[in-house]
């Protein structure tokens, strides 16, 4: 009996020696219990070393392993070869410059998200010695689905308003933005006002929803993004009924 | 070893093709055409009935024409799906907290729901048929 297989169809590319990435076909062996991250693992530890990838967890914890797997953003280890048809087609995550093979430049996430000032803000410094900042369970479950975000890049990826504008401050920075607004421990709100409730901010988003569909960790940023918005626009009226009233 | 990261040109016009949720998106914000369309209509109504009667009645012999119906019967359905799609999308704009736990999404499509049909009986009662 011959061994049931799976063809990966991966995208290649050698910024060493090729003007353009190409697709190379690799047969690998079906597994009922792997992902495509176990396939893809086979494919560089016995047919061909050269293939660059990033992974660490295996465990849908740590972000690292995102691609395009037939043309869906996903996370490789959390996709399973039985749910997949025969010929897997494997690209690097989509809107993004391709540094080698299924390796992404984030650099531009990165500091996007840096920039949106994704730390608590405190009102005021406190020491070790002061304790901890007290949070009740039901100011904790206001923001808690947007703690999920594990920065894996698939929303960036699924989202067209990002693929069309590289200004767009994108979903998972504004989730997380507003994750630290919703947070009773942070006062931080208006310094992050400049770059979240600006244009490339959440008014670049018209709620296609994607990113929402593709997360594998259910933080929505898309609902981040909308209630951003109703906030933003309640504190442009505001500024007009109560001008004394300055940030 | 070199650095020359490779950057894959995405349609400016195409890229909605590329997936189905892409297509809904455009379908959705599609339907808001006909809707703008309709109330330009309404508009030119409105200017027909300050120039008179003989000209208004030519107005509405004209919406109930052919052509007229058809395009009333599509706008209903395309603002009907509009309304679907953003009563749909409302729990992730506007959740709701009980304590400590968010109010299910659909308890708030249903009431976006209740508060159209409402409005939409009122409107009807007040203004009375339209025929």
């Amino acid at each position: 009996m011959t061994e049931r297989t799976v063809e990966l169809e991966v995208l290649r590319y050698d910024p060493d020696k090729d003007d353009a990435p190409g697709f190379q076909t690799y047969t690998v062996p079906y597994r009922e219990d792997w992902v495509v991250l176990d396939a893809i693992n086979y494919v560089k530890d016995e047919l061909d070393r050269t293939l660059s990838y990033r992974w660490s967890c295996h465990m849908a914890v740590c972000g690292s392993c995102g691609m395009m797997i037939n043309g869906e953003p996903s996370l490789s280890c959390h996709t399973f070869l039985r749910d997949c048809p025969e010929k897997i087609r494997i690209e690097p995550l989509q809107n993004f410059p391709v540094e080698r093979d299924l390796v992404v430049v984030m650099d531009d996430f990165i500091d996007k998200l840096g920039s949106v000032k994704p730390y608590i803000v405190a009102k005021e410094e406190r020491s070790v010695d002061d304790g901890e900042y007290l949070q009740t369970p039901a100011q904790l479950a206001k923001f808690k689905q947007y703690t999920a975000c594990i920065n894996c890049l698939l929303c960036y990826s699924a989202c067209p308003q990002y693929a069309l504008n590289d200004d767009f401050v994108g979903p998972a920075a504004l989730a997380l933005a507003h994750r630290y607004n919703l947070d009773s421990r942070d006062v931080g709100r208006s310094a992050r006002e400049d770059v979240v409730a600006s244009n490339p901010g959440i008014w670049e988003c018209s709620f296609v929803g994607a990113c929402s569909e593709v997360c594998p960790k259910s933080v929505d940023p898309a609902a981040a993004i909308q209630q951003t918005k109703i906030a933003s626009a309640g504190d442009y009226f505001m500024k007009f009924l109560m001008p004394w009233k300055r940030k | 070893m070199s650095r020359r990261p490779y950057i894959r040109e995405v349609s400016k016009t195409g890229w909605w093709l590329k997936q189905p949720r892409y297509i809904r998106y455009m379908a959705r914000e599609l339907t808001s055409l006909f809707i703008g369309i309709y109330v330009l209509i309404l508009i030119a109504g409105l200017h027909r009935l300050s120039q008179g009667q003989a000209e208004y009645e030519m107005f509405l012999a004209s919406a109930k024409g052919p052509v007229g119906l058809v395009f009333a019967i599509v706008a209903l359905a395309f603002a009907i799906y509009h309304s679907y799609t953003w009563f749909e999308v409302t729990p992730k704009a506007m959740p709701l907290m009980l304590g400590k736990k968010h109010l299910p999404g659909a308890i708030i499509v249903a009431a976006h729901w209740l508060g159209f049909f409402v409005a939409s009986t009122l409107l009807w009662l007040i203004v009375g048929s339209p025929v």
